[in-house]
């Protein structure tokens, strides 16, 4: 099994965190992919694009972070 | 239920955002100024004595209620979390500049909107220009521009503005510290507690829908994402039924109120608002939000506004409002003075100077 890589947007402004996710999505196509986010808005936003694309997700906690793992 | 899993859901809280508006416009703010993020720090600033504008002074209900219903909201859901560190002074300036641009167009973008509600055809030219500004921001987003990550800083600092918001709102109601215009948009305002717990309410939905005036156009350039666009057409339906039946609606350039056909200045002035919000990461609006729940960066944001009102009336930088012909005075057609024309050329080559210097290389 492929090692799930972790992309961080913690503590980024919008839109980035969903621009990178983006850039992801296409850079690991079909990987594991985890992004770990500071606050509940990039979260939301994060899963929203994923929606968009279709792609389905899991959505924890870690400490104060929230982690969003899918496959690209 | 989510508020943000439709676009419809949102429309829908844009409306409500709309008969908040209503309802403050009823109870005594200026019609088509009922709720203005910049035109609100303007009259806070004035109140305190930052500046000496007689008719725009006093300590606004609504900024202090966006704060609080943000950071309320967010403690209550858990969501709140203590930022900062990515780049202060920087958003200090792109406040500041925010608020110089919006007092040359005299208006936030959503008193643009509101203008546009009430068929002001100057703020339909000045939304030419937000959107030049928030696509030139969103031009120097896709070359690399950040200003770097916040972190998790100490929770007291993400205190400090709510509760000096909350203080600074108790002195203004029980003590004669404050300013008070006489006359002028200061002078209209509905009543303390009530434009309070409304603003509240307004704030608290704004942290649960994001709403913000550049990120739903920049969301548009950028990923054809029409979301946070639909907040702002259900915000616009009912602030136009309300004009019209209320008698309020008048398509026009001139005998708007609170407002000058220059246009030119009405479009460079809202270019520099969009532009620097894209870059900052939010209109004013959002950046009270994000400010009340937890961002000190965005804090700093709204010390720049507070700050750039000041400077904006003390060194005659703000557009004076047309005003028809009266007995005692000629017409006259309102603008900015040409101190207030070198100020926004000046502060969108500071802009461009930041969106340049700030490029990274993003690596994933």
């Amino acid at each position: 099994m492929s090692e799930i890589k972790e992309i961080n947007v913690r503590g980024l402004s919008c839109p980035e965190p969903v621009m990178i996710t983006s850039m992801a999505l296409k850079k690991y196509k079909g990987q594991m992919l985890k992004v770990i986010a500071s606050e509940a808005h990039v979260c939301i936003n994060v899963q929203k694009l994923l929606k968009s694309n279709n792609i389905s997700f899991d959505v924890s906690n870690e400490g104060d972070d929230y982690v969003i793992s899918f496959q690209a | 239920m989510s508020l943000l899993d439709s676009k419809w859901k949102l429309a829908l809280t844009g409306a409500v955002f709309g008969i908040l508006a209503v309802v403050l416009a009823l109870l005594g703010n200026p019609g088509n100024m009922a709720i203005c993020v910049a035109c609100f720090i303007r009259d806070i600033a004035g109140a305190m004595k930052l500046h000496t504008a007689a008719p725009v002074q006093y300590f606004r209900p609504e900024i202090v209620g966006f704060v609080l219903g943000s950071f309320i909201i967010s403690v209550l859901t858990k969501e709140y979390r203590t930022t900062g560190g990515s780049a202060p002074m920087i958003r200090f300036i792109l406040g500041f500049s925010m608020m110089v641009g919006a007092l040359v167009f005299l208006g936030c973008p959503l008193r643009m909107l509101l203008r546009m509600s009430a068929g002001d055809l100057n703020a339909y030219i000045a939304l030419i220009g937000f959107a030049g500004g928030v696509g030139t921001g969103t031009f120097f987003l896709k070359k690399g521009y950040s200003l770097g990550r916040s972190n998790s800083i100490s929770s007291t600092d993400g205190y400090v503005l709510p509760a000096a918001l909350l203080v600074l709102f108790i002195l203004s109601i029980c003590t004669s510290l404050f300013a008070i215009s006489e006359k002028g948009p200061g002078s209209m305002h509905a009543p303390a507690l009530i434009t309070l717990v409304v603003a509240l309410i307004f704030g608290a939905i704004a942290q649960k829908n994001r709403v913000c005036f550049a990120g739903s156009i920049r969301d548009v350039f950028l990923m054809r994402d029409f979301s946070l666009l639909s907040i702002l057409g259900g915000f616009f339906v009912i602030m136009l039924i309300f004009n019209i039946a209320h008698g309020s609606f008048k398509l026009s350039f001139t005998g708007q109120p609170v407002a000058h056909a220059q246009h030119i200045w009405n479009i460079l002035g809202m270019y520099l608002v969009g532009f620097s919000a894209v870059l900052a990461g939010g209109c004013p609006m959002r950046q009270l939000i994000l400010a009340g729940q937890g961002s000190a960066d965005s804090s700093v944001t709204v010390i720049g506004m507070l700050i750039g009102a000041a400077c904006a009336h003390n060194f005659g930088l703000a557009s004076s409002a047309a005003a028809a012909a009266t007995e005692t005075a000629p017409a006259t057609v309102g603008g900015p003075s040409p101190a207030g024309q070198v100020a926004v050329i000046a502060l969108i080559a500071v802009v461009f100077l930041i969106a340049v210097t700030n490029q990274k290389k993003i690596e994933i």
